[in-house]
């Protein structure tokens, strides 16, 4: 069944996991209640940020104030701070903390289904699959068109979206169309296609190295193998280490860029340019 | 071999070869977008160091937005030798 990554699964898994259970491998089709490995990486990472935070809390109602918080108290305070700070002050304003809740949740439910990719026995990004991202992304398009329309009308929205400020009457015809589509259309397809798309060339930039470090390992090991190739031997392996530490870079920046182009997309719809 | 089979197989090499060079295109003008963006907002940073936390802010935003392109690329490569 090859849930947990001690040997390397079929290349036909970088695409389509099948269900655990409620799965047919004689026809390939699934029941409606069967469960593979990503919608339980999904299910890891609702639950983690949860756990997380109830713990923290609880920390924090036994604290004193006067004591400097420790443990995942700091983490989950230095979390919501740069939300606070980093994201949504410099993007929206202070009318935006009300979407704190939000973000924080969408950063921490992506965070958690990115870093599964470097996890021992994981080793797999939940949103190496279009789903959740499609999903998280068009519900961004739904929350920035909602707060657009209720603060400045249906028309009004609509006019901020196509008309920007200080473009001649007589480029609008060029202009007009662009910005409609740029942000009614590109805006959630790039996000979600961002999202998606990093996380699975860096799945597959691992798969590649370690399934190389793994071939090359068994060769050095025969006796008629040159030596120039076991020498090159550990190579693939050290390269693998390294774009390891760069995945969890991508997985920590992805998370952040979704977080903060969904601000930058709300405080558009709050304050449009003048 | 007969002659659908041999269209068959060409289809798929074109297929492939499609795919490379796509994504290949794909990639050139993100790279030197990307270039871009963070040499100017090293220059900036190396000018003003105490605005380094905005410009860096403003450097992530800018490659989200020019690697976006480049992740077409990618896309289009894995729909063409996927599926």
């Amino acid at each position: 069944m090859n849930l947990l990554a001690l040997t390397f699964p079929d290349i036909g898994h970088l695409l389509e996991w099948p269900g655990l259970f409620g799965h047919d491998p004689v026809t390939g089709t699934n029941e409606w209640y069967a469960l593979n490995k990503v919608g339980i990486i999904y299910l890891f990472a609702f639950v983690a940020p949860v756990v997380m935070f109830v713990m923290a809390k609880r920390r924090y109602d036994r604290s004193e104030v006067s004591v400097a918080p420790r443990g995942i108290q700091t983490v989950a305070e230095t979390s919501v701070g740069f939300i606070r700070e980093n994201i949504i002050m410099q993007t929206i304003g202070p009318d935006g903390l009300r979407y704190l809740p939000f973000l924080l949740t969408m950063f921490f439910f992506i965070l958690f289904s990115n870093i599964t990719e470097v996890v021992p026995l994981i080793h797999f990004p939940g949103n190496a699959r279009m789903a959740m991202p499609v999903t998280l992304a068009l519900l961004v398009w739904v929350i920035y068109n909602t707060i657009g329309i209720k603060h400045h009308g249906f028309f009004g929205y609509l006019k901020n979206v196509c008309i920007p400020p200080g473009v001649p009457k007589a480029l609008l015809i060029i202009v007009l169309p662009i910005e409609f589509i740029s942000t009614i259309v590109v805006r959630p397809f790039s996000l979600a296609v961002r999202l998606f798309a990093n996380m699975l060339a860096g799945h597959l930039l691992l798969v590649t190295f370690a399934v190389l470090s793994h071939t090359v390992f068994w060769l050095a090991l025969t006796d008629s193998t040159p030596t120039w190739l076991v020498i090159i031997t550990p190579a693939p392996f050290l390269m693998l280490i390294g774009l390891t530490g760069f995945e969890i870079l991508v997985a920590f920046l992805q998370a952040f860029i979704f977080t903060i182009l969904t601000a930058v997309y709300i405080g558009g719809s709050l304050h449009p340019e003048h | 071999m007969d002659l659908l089979a041999q269209a068959d197989t060409a289809v798929d090499g074109l297929k492939a070869l499609g795919a490379g060079l796509g994504y290949g295109l794909a990639a050139i003008g993100p790279g030197v977008g990307i270039g871009l963006v963070v040499g100017n907002a090293i220059t900036a940073m190396a000018r003003q160091p105490e605005s380094a936390g905005m410009v860096r802010t403003t450097m992530f935003l800018g490659i989200a937005f020019t690697e976006a392109l480049a992740l077409i690329g990618f896309v289009v490569f894995i729909l063409l030798n996927f599926t």
